[in-house]
């Protein structure tokens, strides 16, 4: 009877063996060191985790997470009326429809997205070649390669994320709400800024996480559209594993990237049960 | 509508009965909570026994339990004198109405009816008589090639009857079939379920919370409690003889008085039953003794009967009585009345 | 009126976002018909793009790497998920909390730190990178999306359907076989074009994880794009993006197709 029971073995045995193990020898390995022709050594070191408050290492951190900020506060400025036309104004069957469209780039792998703004922005690129037609301009613009690309690029890559929790959120809301709001003498925009808006809040929360975290992690859409200087910590991580082969310190940034999105998502989770606590207590004095 | 009589025989007339279910002992825990403390019942060969109770008594624990969908914590289940306690579901011969009726989505209605008969491998033109039989039974001939989503809630009802009864189970069980219908078909079903039962001769168990579904259809209403049987009775003795004061509220309308010098029981007295008078007027008959003093308080307009809410005297208790169209003296809100009962109508009733 | 002039503002802000998302895109595939090499001016339409991605050997064995990789990595994640799926909806487990994390976090860690761990573990217990490890990485980050679309299905079914098989005399195994799985077959199969959306379009975590035997696709497109601008890229781009939009089309069908079919009983 209970034998079913067995059934989540294969998978969660996988995940064990091939997600939880390596996280593990990640931590193992961010406390070693290396030799010059790039082997671990494992002497239980906190060096690499000392190098990470290096001048430059934190200027990049800084750097990453101005970006995720930038990232998430755009894609949210962007994302939330786009979320609330489909949710709110299209007609109940497009929805839908509506959702699936704003999703569908988003399947779309960063690297061909990314690829797609290169062809745009490059000196020979779409806005050049017009504006140098039109006599706008007499010499190609620097588009690519700077830091604005790269915020570019990765609200172009993440937006989607934002759209659709917000978009999740504001469906399922009661709108009657939004009648009581009306007869009870709330002008429309009130009564956004105060059923609306706090009611979607889980949702802009859960789009801001996800945004904020993918953000944190990017190494595609810098290595595509930025320049040499703007770098960001998943740049960094991916160059000690691939050409510096110093691992050690590799592994101690990616844990504490880890570290900051799960932090990020225990700050998120426990928001939400504060708030869905709140709710079951009112239940119960009612 | 008629259902034609099958060839198995109607027993609920003959005294002496087979017995079909026996529970012995029966107790049940979820989490460490007893839903069902020790319980027996007894239910024979082609009766029609409700089991009635609020929300939450544990009836269809009971029920869920002789289907086998639930297994006891202590006890025995005996079916047709086979220990069937640890059976799995699909090797007892008892079948369900589900409460939503759990017809299967992706199916007909003829390959809903049909399922059963191919799990039991029934040969298939056997499977295609028994179908056309119960199809024919249940007047849904029409409806065969049907998906269930595309019925009405009587149509998928009947559905869900027909695909347990094909199989010709020993006994039917079924879960407030009739609780997601609204108020007129409910009553016309009624009568279908009971003609059904008739013409099959099969032991129906039937569980609801509607008293009124309870006494018109059943042979014996069971009121069950906190997963305890208050009461085993046919429906006019559970209506006129309650033994407790929550089969005496469950069932219609009643007041209770409390009698004096004993803690453990109280009078039940229906509206009915109550007599009401001017408190000027002289009883004709003081033998009458029980009775009260008090003030209207309000007149209820409910169609056949008046209700009429008494405020008592000296205790505060609200009392109802009834007045009916063509009684002589019509009651008004703040009148000073005298309430009475004669002694036969008042049943003791433990507390 | 107000209210009407303010929709239509929306409506406009709406349509600019899209025309935002879907412009660079429609550029891409615009392009990979232009005749010119080298720069942006339209010089004609040609195929001969896509003709050279036809006869470029190793365009055509990436492309043959990534189908092996995703067919495998969707038959095994489809069935081991499905498995877990079934199982975490039935029963109560005493260790939920560890498997929730196992669950969810590979959805919710970097993936570059997925990535990376993965390399590791293969290096430091010797296994050489190539198709296997590939295969392995795959399958792990497609676990958690084939359990979770597979578990929104089941949540969204009835249990009393299987309950009723049990009454009618099915086994446990006969009522799976007949009822569970027509029921939730459609979000198998959306779990399914999930895995292998996913797989055939990963770049991230198969930087880290594959061989010099084993490049797939979009780390074929990644040094093409790193090694300088050319239309072939446009060309295989646009490839990717016909086959990664059709599934997704597909697959959102599917699950919108079931999720009224569930709702009208």
């Amino acid at each position: 009877m209970k034998r079913g029971k067995l059934l989540v073995v294969p998978a969660m045995g996988w995940l064990s063996l091939f997600f939880a193990l390596p996280l593990l020898i990640v931590v193992v390995v961010s406390f070693a060191s290396r030799t010059a022709y790039g082997q671990v050594v494992f002497n239980w070191t906190l060096a690499n985790y000392i190098r990470f408050f290096e001048p430059l290492y934190m200027t990049i951190f800084a750097t990453t997470i101005v970006t995720a900020l930038g990232t998430t506060l755009l894609t949210f400025a962007m994302g939330y009326p786009v979320a609330y036309t489909i949710a709110m104004i299209l007609p109940k069957k497009w929805q839908q429809a509506g959702i699936i469209l704003v999703m569908i780039p988003f399947w779309i792998n960063f690297l061909i997205r990314s690829f797609a703004w290169v062809i745009i922005l490059r000196s020979q690129g779409v806005v050049n070649t017009i504006l140098l037609h039109l006599g706008l301009i007499q010499k190609p613009l620097t588009l690519l390669y700077n830091d604005a690309a790269v915020l570019l690029g990765m609200v172009y890559a993440l937006l989607p994320f934002m759209v659709l929790p917000i978009y999740v959120s504001l469906e399922q809301m009661d709108k009657r709400l939004l009648e009581a709001a009306s007869d009870l003498g709330a002008p429309p925009v009130t009564a956004f800024r105060r059923i609306t808006l706090p009611l979607t809040m889980p949702g802009v929360a859960a789009g801001s996480i996800l945004v904020f975290i993918s953000s944190l992690g990017m190494f595609v859409v810098p290595d595509i559209m930025g320049g040499a200087k703007s770098a960001l910590i998943g740049n960094i991580i991916q160059n000690q594993f691939l050409a510096a082969r110093d691992w050690p310190f590799g592994s101690a940034l990616s844990i504490i990237l880890a570290l900051l999105a799960l932090v990020m998502i225990l700050l998120y989770y426990k928001a939400l049960q504060a708030q869905k606590g709140g709710q079951a207590h009112a239940k119960n004095l009612a | 509508m008629e259902f034609k009589a099958n060839d198995r025989k109607k027993g609920c007339d003959t005294p002496k009965m087979k017995e079909m279910i026996r529970l012995v002992g029966i107790t049940k825990e979820f989490d460490h909570t007893t839903i069902i403390p020790p319980l027996d019942l007894t239910i024979n060969d082609g009766e029609f026994v409700t089991l009635l109770g609020p929300s939450g008594c544990g009836k269809t624990t009971i029920l869920r339990m002789i289907a086998g969908l639930e297994h006891p914590t202590t006890g025995h289940i005996y079916l047709d004198d086979e220990d069937v306690t640890s059976l799995a579901p699909y090797k007892r011969n008892v079948n369900m109405v589900f409460q939503h009726y759990a017809l299967f989505p992706h199916m007909t209605v003829e390959e809903n009816i049909r399922f059963g008969l191919m799990m039991k491998k029934v040969p298939r033109e056997e499977q295609d008589n028994r179908i056309n039989q119960v199809l024919y039974l249940t007047q849904l001939e029409d409806l065969r090639y049907r998906k269930p989503q595309q019925m009405s809630g009587g149509q998928q009802q009947r559905v869900a009857i027909a695909r347990a009864v094909v199989n010709n189970p020993k006994v039917l069980l079924l879960d407030e079939p009739l609780g997601a219908l609204d108020y007129k078909l409910r009553k016309k079903m009624q009568l279908e379920l009971k003609n059904l039962q008739r013409g099959l001769g099969i032991t129906f168990i039937y569980v609801t919370h509607d008293q009124e579904e309870a006494l018109t259809m059943s042979d014996r209403v069971i009121i069950v409690n906190g997963g305890r049987i208050e009461q085993d009775d046919p429906p006019a003795r559970i209506y006129q003889y309650p033994k407790s004061q929550f089969a005496a509220n469950f069932i219609g309308e009643n007041n209770f008085f409390a009698i004096e010098g004993d803690d453990q029981h109280l009078l039940a007295v229906r509206p009915q039953y109550i007599e009401v008078s001017d408190e000027k007027e002289e009883p004709e008959d003081s033998s009458r003794a029980p009775f009260y003093y008090g003030s209207v308080v309000e007149i209820l307009f409910t169609g056949t009967i008046d209700k009429v809410y008494i405020r008592l005297d000296n205790t505060n208790q609200m009392v109802t009585a009834y007045q009916y169209y063509d009684d002589k003296k019509r009651w008004k809100a703040d009148d000073r009345v005298a309430i009475r009962w004669k002694t036969e109508d008042a049943v003791k009733v433990t507390k | 009126m107000q209210k009407t002039w303010r929709s239509a503002t929306l409506a406009a802000y709406t349509l600019a976002i899209l025309a935002f998302l879907y412009l660079p895109l429609l550029i891409l595939t615009l392009y990979s018909f232009n005749d010119s090499r080298i720069n942006a001016v339209w010089t004609g339409f040609t195929l001969k793009w896509y003709a050279s991605l036809m006869t470029n050997d190793r365009v055509l064995e990436a492309l043959t790497n990534s189908l092996i990789v995703a067919s495998i990595t969707t038959v095994v994640s489809t069935v081991m998920g499905t498995f877990a799926a079934l199982a975490l909806h039935r029963y109560q487990y005493r260790c939920r909390t560890f498997l929730n994390s196992l669950l969810y976090l590979p959805i919710l860690i970097p993936e570059i730190v997925m990535g990376l761990s993965l390399l590791i573990l293969f290096s430091q217990t010797g296994v050489p990178l190539g198709k296997p490890t590939l295969i392995i990485a795959h399958i792990t980050f497609c676990l958690s999306f084939v359990i979770i679309t597979v578990g929104a299905r089941l949540e969204g079914s009835r249990d009393d359907l299987e309950e009723a098989a049990g009454d009618l005399y099915a086994t446990p195994w006969q009522a799976f076989r007949y009822i569970t799985l027509p029921m939730i077959l459609p979000g198998i199969i959306a779990g399914a074009l999930m895995a292998f959306t996913l797989s055939i379009d990963d770049f991230v975590i198969s930087f880290f994880v594959a061989g010099p035997d084993s490049t797939t696709l979009p780390l074929y497109i990644y040094a093409m794009v790193k090694r300088g601008i050319s239309p072939q890229i446009n060309a295989l781009s646009t490839c990717m993006m016909t086959v990664t939009v059709s599934l997704v089309v597909i697959s959102q069908l599917l699950q919108m197709k079931s999720y009224h079919a569930s709702r009208k009983d």
